[in-house]
């Protein structure tokens, strides 16, 4: 029998059957990860926006960059416990907590300011394994409804390279165009601002589903609702870091607690809104205490590693049908793995700020 | 001419599911990645599972692959061919293996709790908790999936250049049981 050739002779319509699946599977698997569609909103865009808003600072987390970490534990009451099979919310529990108190916004290095939104971020680790991380802000509503949303204002505030500041018209148009987000936009700057970070309450702003054992679901929101009133001085706002140093001073002076409260949504409230309030009758649940003692700086600090993703939950909590909250567990992922891939930076909380009075190494710098 | 006998239904039914396996993996993988829509914790939530279950395909397969060793390529294929597909079989048996590990090990070094099944079963870490790591596995996860899936188009591509222009029984032999022409 004669050898065949390496490539036989064959009609084109077999040469076309032989490229036909691998071309389909790459089309589709460009489509898939969003090059076909460059105005589709990705995680990358969104982090772009974000850039666009704050400016480059590797390292650092691409919002809420200027941070502190603390440390203590929660306990549980076992008042929600009826409406959750989570352990953490258990009666007589205490799980380790660590966390981080942040100014919204990518600027590592600006400057604190009464008016400027305060967060706290939260992780309690379950001796299971299982964690329930939140990240918790002192607006009442979150500003917008969608992830699109949230990334058009972000453009539409993107400063002006020419005067550094963002654009009034631009952003008179996105409120014009979105003239349902109003509402919020009124709620977020009229509220009631606190002193610090120590007399604040930070809200879930999204909703979640408390989950029994038997699979019966309660959407609920939640807020850390502080136990102490305003402790420090009344921090001097002139000083560029006033709302971190008293944060410090407090803690070192005693440990600083909130109480988990859980709101339960009532009849009339839009559960997957998180820029809709709810109802002021509604159902709320004091399912335990958290209790802060130790402050760190990010630089060597414990939650420097760590992504404050909301969508990290135990069992007995579940994400609502919020469309923030699966683009805010995309994005922090997203910038999780950007800024731990790049040089660690020093923060504008540093560690001999951070470090107690009495300290040695506080005094020296 | 001579006709490749063909793989054993073990193999075959192996190869066909974690065929669909993998290009379904790929396709959420590279789509999780770049959304912020709201499928994007679902996806996650799934690629976990089937990623573990790929693991343990494999593994089982290449066991199995010991057992019963695939039918000879035909004689008259010639040697860079031959060597271009043991190649590229190595690599995919090494790309299943190490993709759902480096997936592992990143979610691990990135300090996330492991979930496996909905949110009751946890997977123990199997690297330490470092940011550094975690955003190094990050990228190898992306660069490695790349590599698998331009290595399954070439495979296919490979498989379809048999099956239309060669006609030398190499693609039948995957799908059907058929007798060595040669015995």
């Amino acid at each position: 029998m004669a050898t065949k050739p390496v490539v036989p002779p064959a009609s084109a319509l077999r040469w076309l059957g032989v490229i036909t699946a691998p071309i389909a599977l790459a089309l589709g698997f460009l489509w898939a990860g969003g090059w076909l569609t460059p105005h589709r909103l990705t995680q990358t865009s969104l982090l772009d926006a974000l850039r666009a808003v704050d400016g480059v600072h590797p390292g650092f987390r691409r919002n809420h960059a200027k941070g502190v970490c603390v440390t203590g534990w929660f306990e549980g009451n076992g008042n929600a416990a009826a409406l959750s099979a989570a352990s953490i919310l258990r009666q007589g529990q205490r799980v380790p907590v660590v966390g981080r108190f942040a100014l919204a916004g990518g600027m590592p290095f600006q400057a604190d300011a009464p008016a400027k939104i305060r967060s706290m971020a939260l992780s309690l680790m379950s001796p299971n394994g299982q964690e329930w991380r939140m990240g918790l802000n002192d607006i009442p509503v979150f500003p917008v409804r969608t992830p699109q949303e949230f990334h058009d204002l972000q453009w539409a505030s993107r400063p002006d390279p020419a005067t550094g500041k963002s654009d009034p018209m631009r952003l008179k148009a996105f409120r014009a165009g979105h003239p349902w987000l109003q509402e919020a936009a009124g709620r977020i700057t009229h509220r009631s601002v606190s002193g610090g970070f120590a007399d604040d309450t930070y809200r879930s702003l999204d909703s979640f589903l408390l989950v029994k054992e038997n699979g019966e679901k309660t959407a609920v929101r939640w807020a850390m609702e502080p136990v102490q009133t305003a402790i420090a001085a009344g921090g001097n706002t002139d000083d560029h870091d006033y709302h971190f140093r008293d944060l410090i001073d407090d803690i070192h002076a005693r440990p600083l607690q909130w109480r988990l409260l859980v709101t339960v949504a009532g009849g009339h409230d839009v559960i997957d809104d998180p820029s809709q309030v709810w109802a002021e009758d509604d159902r709320q649940i004091d399912a335990g205490t958290l209790t802060l003692t130790a402050v760190e700086s990010e630089e060597g600090g414990p939650c420097t590693g760590i992504t404050f993703d909301p969508l990290v939950l135990p069992p007995g909590v579940a994400p609502s049908g919020d469309p923030i909250l699966q683009a805010r567990s995309a994005a922090y992922m997203r910038s999780f793995s950007l800024r731990s891939g790049e040089k660690s930076p020093v923060p504008a909380i540093t560690p001999s700020l951070t470090a107690a009075p009495g300290d040695a190494e506080g005094k020296k710098s | 001419m001579s006709r490749a006998k063909s793989f054993s239904l073990p193999s075959r039914v192996l190869h066909w599911l974690m065929a669909a396996m993998i290009l379904i993996m790929l396709f959420i993988g590279v789509f999780m990645a770049s959304t912020v829509g709201p499928n994007y914790d679902r996806l996650v939530a799934l690629h976990r599972p089937l990623g573990i279950a790929i693991l343990a395909l494999a593994l089982l397969r290449l066991a199995n692959r010991l057992r019963s060793p695939p039918p000879p390529l035909p004689e008259e294929l010639p040697p860079t061919m031959k060597i271009g597909a043991k190649a590229s079989h190595l690599l995919l048996y090494a790309l299943m293996i190490a993709m759902p590990l480096v997936g592992w090990g990143m979610m691990s070094a990135g300090g996330y709790p492991i979930l496996l099944w909905g949110r009751s079963m946890l997977l123990p870490p199997i690297l330490p908790h470092d940011p550094t790591l975690w955003a190094w596995l990050r990228s190898v996860h992306t660069v490695l999936a790349f590599l698998l899936f331009g290595l399954v188009l070439a495979h296919i591509g490979a498989a379809m250049f048999h099956g239309f222009i060669r006609r030398d029984g190499v693609l039948q032999s995957m799908i059907f049981t058929q007798k060595s022409a040669k015995g």
